[in-house]
C-alpha cells in the first residue's frame, strides 16, 4: 500500500523536483512552527508579563550587543522576534486557511449547482462572478470590511476582527472555484456514469457531491493552493494597510506594518525578519501550486 | 461600426447603473444617514424633519433616481467625516492617482512587451530562463513589500530618491501635476515602479504566450520562406497579431492598477484617491466609499470602451464584417 503510493505518478514527479521538495519543506516547517507556537516560542507576545522593556531593540545574536536569549533580536517592546513571528504566522495561517476553506465550499457548491442545473441559475451565478472578477480581490475585501464596520456595533467590532477579515477574504476569492467547478461539471454531466446515476433516480445532491465532485478535484486542488497563497497575501496586505488586525494581536502583516516605523532608523531586523518570513511562506506555497498544476494537467507538461 | 459602438455604449450605461445602485444601497442601508449627520442632542422631531427633508421616506426607486441624477450633475453629497463636498475631495485627489497609474502602465508596457517578445523568440536561452524565474518571484512578492524594498534601497541606503509624498507639483487650474518639475518626477519614480512591477510581469507573460502561439502559425512560416527580414517579420507580422488579447488584458488590468494603487499610495503616502478610500473605510465614511466606487467604475468602463474602439483600428477583419 505504502509502496504503491511511493510509486504513484504524483509522488514520482515530486521526488524528482528539487524545487517542489524545498518548497514543501519550507511550507511544512513554517506550518509546524505556527501550529506548535505555544510550545516552541519562549515567550507569548500577547502576554504583557512575559517580556520586558529592558530587552527592547536588541539586535540579532550575530551583531554587536546581540543577546543569545533572542537569536533574531527583539522589537521596541522587548518582544522576542521569533516568538512574535511564530504567533503571527499562526494567526495569518488560521485566517488564510479558513478563508480558503470557506471560499472553496461556497464556490464549489455554487459552481457544481450552476453546471448541473444550467439555465437561469447558472446565468445569475455567472453574471455575479463576472462582475466580481472585474473588481480586484483586494478592493472587494476592503469594501466588505468597510460595510462590516458600518453595520456592526462599534463595541463588538474589535472582537470580531478575525471573523470579519476571514469572511471578507473568503468572499473575494470564491469566484475562481465557482468558475472552475462549473466548467468541469459541464463536461462531466454528459458522461455516461452521471447519466446512469441520474436515470437510477439518485438525488441531485448525491450526484453532484458523490459522483461528479471526486472527478473534478484535480484542478480544484491546484486553485486551493494558489488561493491559499492569495488569502495569506490579502490578509497581510489588509493588516499592513491598518484595516486588518490591530497591533495587540499581530499577524505577519501587522508585524511588517510595525516594522515600517523602524525603516529609517538602524533596527532593520524588526522589519525584515517578518517580511522575509512572509515572502518565504508565499513563494513556497506558489511553487507547490505550480508543481501541482504541472502534475495534474498533463497537457501543460 | 456605429451599431457596434452603440451596443457597447448601452452596455456601459447598464454597468454604471448597477454600480450606482450598489453605491446607493451602501449609503442608504449601511448605517443611518440621519444619525450620521446629527449629534446626540438633536431631538426626535428634528431628526424626523431632516429625514423628511432629505427625502429618505420616499419610495426606493424615487430616491435612487434622485441619487443618480444628482451624481450626473456632479453633486456627490457630503463626507460624514470632513463635512466637505465629496466631489471636491475626489477632484483634489484624482490627478495624483491618474498620473501614478498612467506612468506605471507606460513602464509596464515599455518593458513588458519587448521582454515578452524576446523571451518568446529565444525560449531556451539563459536570459529567458532568468527573466521567467524573476517574474515568478515577482508575482509572489506582495506589492507593499516591493515598495518597502525600493524605499530601503533607493531612499534609505542610497539616498537618491524621496520616499513619500508627491514632491513639487504645479497647479494647472485645479489639476495638480507632477510632470512639470524635476522634484515631482523624482517623487514619482519609486511609486510608479512599485505599481508597475506586477502589471509588467502580467504583460510580459501574456505577450510571450501569444507570441509563441503566433510564431507557430502557417503565415509566419510562409513569410519566413518568402525571405522577409526577421526584424520586420517579428515586429510587424507577428507582434501586431498578438495585440488584440494584449490590449484586452491591459483594459482589464486597469482595475488592478487602481486596486494596487491603494496599497502603493499607502506605502508612499501618495495623496491620491486610494489613500482617501482607505481613510474613508477606517472612519466608515460611506459617501466617500460609494463615490470612490462609482468613479473607479466610470474609468473602468471608459477604458474598456476605448479598448473596444481600438479593436476596430487594429483588426481589419472587424471593419470588413461590419461592411458586409
Amino acid at each position: 500500500m505504502l509502496w504503491r503510493l511511493w510509486d504513484s505518478d504524483g509522488v514520482y514527479a515530486f521526488r524528482h523536483s528539487p524545487a517542489a521538495i524545498i518548497a514543501a519543506s519550507v511550507a511544512i516547517l513554517i506550518l509546524g512552527g505556527a501550529l506548535f507556537a505555544p510550545w516552541i516560542a519562549q515567550s507569548n507576545p500577547y502576554d504583557l508579563s512575559s517580556f520586558s522593556l529592558i530587552d527592547g531593540l536588541l539586535p540579532p545574536v550575530w551583531q554587536e550587543f546581540g543577546d543569545p536569549r533572542f537569536p533574531l533580536g527583539t522589537d521596541d517592546q522587548g518582544r522576542d522576534m521569533i516568538s512574535a513571528i511564530l504567533y503571527g504566522a499562526r494567526l495569518s495561517l488560521l485566517i488564510g486557511l479558513s478563508a480558503m476553506v470557506i471560499a472553496t465550499v461556497l464556490g464549489v457548491s455554487l459552481g457544481l449547482a450552476a453546471g448541473y442545473y444550467g439555465g437561469r441559475f447558472d446565468a445569475i451565478v455567472m453574471r455575479i462572478a463576472d462582475v466580481q472578477l472585474a473588481l480586484p480581490a483586494i478592493l472587494t475585501a476592503l469594501l466588505i470590511d468597510g460595510i462590516a464596520r458600518g453595520i456592526l456595533p462599534p463595541s463588538s467590532i474589535e472582537n470580531l476582527r478575525v471573523v470579519v477579515l476571514t469572511i471578507a477574504i473568503a468572499l473575494s476569492l470564491w469566484v475562481n472555484f465557482a468558475r472552475t467547478a462549473r466548467a468541469s461539471t459541464f463536461v462531466e454531466r454528459n458522461k455516461e456514469y452521471v447519466q446512469a446515476a441520474m436515470i437510477m433516480g439518485q438525488h441531485p445532491l448525491r450526484v453532484m457531491f458523490i459522483h461528479i465532485l471526486p472527478n473534478i478535484m484535480g484542478p480544484l486542488l491546484v486553485i486551493m493552493t494558489v488561493d491559499l497563497a492569495s488569502a495569506i497575501l490579502l490578509e497581510a496586505t489588509l493588516s499592513f494597510l491598518g484595516i486588518g488586525l490591530p497591533a495587540d494581536s499581530p499577524s505577519l502583516g501587522t508585524l511588517i506594518r510595525i516594522g515600517m516605523q523602524f525603516l529609517l532608523s538602524g533596527e532593520w531586523w524588526i522589519l525584515w525578519v517578518p517580511t522575509l518570513f512572509l515572502v518565504a511562506l508565499v513563494v513556497s506555497i506558489n511553487i507547490l501550486g505550480d508543481f501541482l498544476r504541472d502534475t495534474f494537467n498533463p497537457r501543460l507538461r | 461600426m456605429v451599431y457596434f459602438i452603440l451596443k457597447r455604449l448601452i452596455q456601459s450605461v447598464f454597468v454604471m447603473l448597477a454600480v450606482a445602485l450598489i453605491a446607493f444601497s451602501l449609503f442608504r442601508f449601511v448605517g443611518d444617514p440621519v444619525s450620521q449627520m446629527t449629534g446626540v442632542e438633536t431631538s426626535v422631531e428634528d431628526r424626523e424633519r431632516l429625514r423628511e427633508d432629505l427625502g429618505l421616506n420616499d419610495p426606493f426607486a424615487l430616491q435612487f433616481y434622485r441619487f443618480s441624477s444628482d451624481m450626473l450633475r456632479g453633486d456627490f453629497g457630503f463626507s460624514y467625516r470632513t463635512r466637505q463636498p465629496v466631489s471636491e475631495m475626489i477632484a483634489t485627489r484624482l490627478p495624483a492617482t491618474l498620473e501614478l497609474g498612467i506612468v506605471s502602465l507606460i513602464i509596464s508596457l515599455l518593458v513588458g512587451i519587448p521582454a515578452g517578445v524576446f523571451t518568446a523568440l529565444r525560449p531556451r536561452g539563459f536570459a529567458t530562463q532568468a527573466i521567467l524565474l524573476t517574474t515568478l518571484v515577482g508575482v509572489s512578492i506582495p506589492t507593499f513589500v516591493i515598495g518597502i524594498v525600493l524605499i530601503f534601497l533607493f531612499g534609505v541606503q542610497l539616498g537618491w530618491l524621496p520616499t513619500f509624498g508627491r514632491g513639487g507639483t504645479t497647479d494647472l487650474g485645479g489639476w495638480t501635476t507632477s510632470f512639470l518639475t524635476v522634484d515631482g518626477w523624482r517623487s514619482l519614480i519609486l511609486p510608479a515602479l512599485t505599481l508597475g512591477v506586477y502589471q509588467l510581469t502580467l504583460t510580459m507573460r501574456l505577450v510571450r504566450a501569444e507570441m509563441l502561439e503566433v510564431m507557430r502559425s502557417d503565415y509566419i512560416r510562409f513569410a519566413t520562406a518568402r525571405g522577409i527580414p526577421y526584424r520586420k517579420l517579428h515586429f510587424k507580422h507577428a507582434l501586431s497579431n498578438t495585440m488584440i488579447p494584449v490590449i484586452t488584458i491591459i483594459g482589464l488590468q486597469f482595475g488592478g492598477v487602481i486596486a494596487f494603487s491603494i496599497v502603493t499610495e499607502s506605502v508612499f503616502q501618495w495623496p491620491g484617491m486610494g489613500l482617501l478610500f482607505l481613510e474613508s473605510i477606517r472612519f466608515v465614511d460611506i459617501p466617500v466609499m460609494g463615490v470612490y466606487l462609482v468613479v473607479i467604475a466610470f474609468f473602468f468602463v471608459l477604458v474598456n470602451l476605448l479598448v473596444d474602439m481600438l479593436y476596430i483600428l487594429i483588426d481589419p477583419r472587424l471593419r470588413v464584417k461590419e461592411a458586409s
